[in-house]
């Protein structure tokens, strides 16, 4: 216990880091994950096309391959970014992907008709979408998004393998200075359950608030 | 073009057909830009030369990748048979009749669900040596892929079985079989042909997942890419090429899954089974093999 209590501070940075990467990330591959799914339904082919393709490359490739390939191989073209920005991108661009699959599973839910009906009264592919699809196929799938923010919070961890000091890599920085693995990572484990836990009770909330009942 | 593709638009007109063939022009021009610009990153850093791409067509350095996938395969094959077999385990605890049972492997689920596996591998290299556990390499890495991945294979297992219909558990009940019977011989045959695809995706993840190995130093295939690259020092060829390889192994398992799924559409949907489990026709002369 007393391993815990002596280095608050580290891993209270640990935890806040892990939070903001979190919600900066979930921003990201929430509007990511939008522009893409309409990217798929979109009636230009090429556009099909590139929506699909993000989604196979991304969802087909371990993160920590990504991660590595941006921390450490992209500098040697140039391309350099700080860490905590990479971490960011690459796990945004990468859930992005599953975010993706979600919110067109959620289009698909919405009734042909709708659809139908917006074009009827002289509706865009843009506005049909903004006004009448989205919000009806986002309601439909908020516990799967829910879902998909948790495993989030989990992959958040994997920056700590590219250097990223967030919660896992506070734990293992304190436990090996205090020899105390047990106390550590059951203190860091029960945070993460901890926000999970946060995370499924907001989506409980906004499902309860949001959800269409059929 | 399927029906889910369409719901945002009709047959285009002229009008559309014009705007379309406007979109697929500036979007080749975007993609074609976004190439170019690659490109010449790659050139002004001297990252195109021939040089720094010719070893990779070389068998040694092909030979060493694919040891390298032969190690993350292992892992993965490990990990899968391991994390199923307990997923099930767990799963049938959750549904079970005894409370404590059910408690005990709600618990675990819950619990493995939402910690990160690099936790589970830190736990694994660092505080479990403090207690006489030290495991051989390979076992460092999968046996905190197993934990975490039994609790996925458990809910997907769970979910699998509550959603067969109940009036097969009731059926096979009413015929007087045990709720063990009932389970291996009516519930599970059904529930495991109906989750195919799903357990094959787990399997992509969990493919995915091994590439934890380069925490571990397990040379599987990421972890042989970093210590190619080290004596090498082709970092974003190497890491190009084995991005490559984790893509069409993954893409070819998702794949797979599809096909499953639209097979199980077409031959396990409900409706379908029924008619085609129906048994023959009990006619003269038709006897039992």
């Amino acid at each position: 216990m007393e391993a815990l209590t002596s280095h608050l501070s580290e891993l209270g940075h640990g935890l806040v880091t892990t939070v903001e990467l979190t919600v900066v990330t979930t921003v990201g591959a929430m509007l990511l994950g939008i522009v893409v799914a309409t990217l798929r339904i979109a009636p230009v082919p090429l556009l099909r096309a590139i929506g699909t393709a993000y989604v196979e490359v991304f969802q087909n490739l371990p993160l920590l391959a990504l991660l590595v390939l941006f921390v450490f191989a992209l500098p040697t073209i140039g391309i350099t970014f700080p860490l905590f920005t990479s971490a960011a991108i690459v796990i945004a661009v990468y859930e992005g992907a599953y975010l993706a699959e979600a919110i067109r599973a959620g289009i698909n839910t919405v009734g042909v008709g709708q659809a139908e009906a917006a074009r009827a009264i002289g509706l865009t592919f843009g506005q049909s979408l903004r006004h009448v699809i989205l919000p009806q196929g986002l309601r439909a799938v908020i516990q799967p998004i829910g879902n998909i923010c948790i495993a989030l919070l989990m992959n958040t961890s994997l920056a700590a393998a590219v250097g990223v000091v967030e919660l896992t890599q506070a734990a293992n920085t304190v436990n090996l200075v205090e020899a105390q693995p047990i106390a550590v990572f059951t203190g860091a484990g029960l945070a993460y359950m901890l926000l999970a836990l946060i995370i499924g009770q907001v989506t409980g909330l906004l499902e309860r608030r949001l959800a269409i009942v059929r | 073009m399927n029906k889910t593709q369409q719901i945002l638009f009709d047959e285009p007109g002229p009008r559309a057909q014009r705007r379309i063939r406007i979109a697929t022009v500036l979007g080749a021009i975007l993609l074609a830009g976004a190439v170019v610009a690659a490109v010449y990153q790659f050139a002004s850093h001297g990252e195109l030369a021939a040089a720094r791409w010719e070893p990779f067509t070389t068998w040694p350095i092909w030979r060493y990748l694919l040891n390298g996938l032969w190690a993350t395969v292992r892992a993965a094959a490990a990990t899968a048979v391991l994390s199923a077999a307990l997923g099930l385990l767990l799963a049938l605890g959750r549904l079970s009749t005894h409370r404590p049972l059910r408690w005990l492997a709600g618990a675990y689920v819950e619990i493995f669900r939402t910690v990160p596996t690099l936790l589970l591998i830190y736990v694994t290299l660092f505080a479990l040596p403090q207690y006489g556990l030290n495991f051989p390499l390979f076992w460092k890495l999968v046996v905190p892929l197993v934990v975490s991945n039994s609790a996925a294979f458990a809910e997907i297992f769970r979910s699998g079985i509550l959603a067969l219909d109940r009036g097969q558990t009731e059926a096979g009940l009413a015929v007087g079989l045990r709720r063990g019977q009932v389970m291996a011989l009516v519930v599970l045959p059904q529930a495991l042909l109906q989750l195919a695809p799903s357990l094959v995706s787990q399997l992509v993840g969990l493919l995915k997942d091994t590439s934890l190995g380069f925490v571990v130093s397990y040379t599987e295939l990421l972890y042989s890419g970093q210590v190619l690259s080290s004596y090498t020092h082709l970092l974003i060829q190497t890491f190009l090429v084995v991005a490559l390889i984790y893509l069409v192994v993954n893409a070819s398992l998702s794949k797979f899954a599809r096909v499953l799924q639209a097979r199980n559409g077409r031959f396990g949907g409900r409706r379908g089974r029924r008619t085609a489990e129906l048994p023959p026709p009990l006619l003269e002369g038709n006897t039992p093999r």
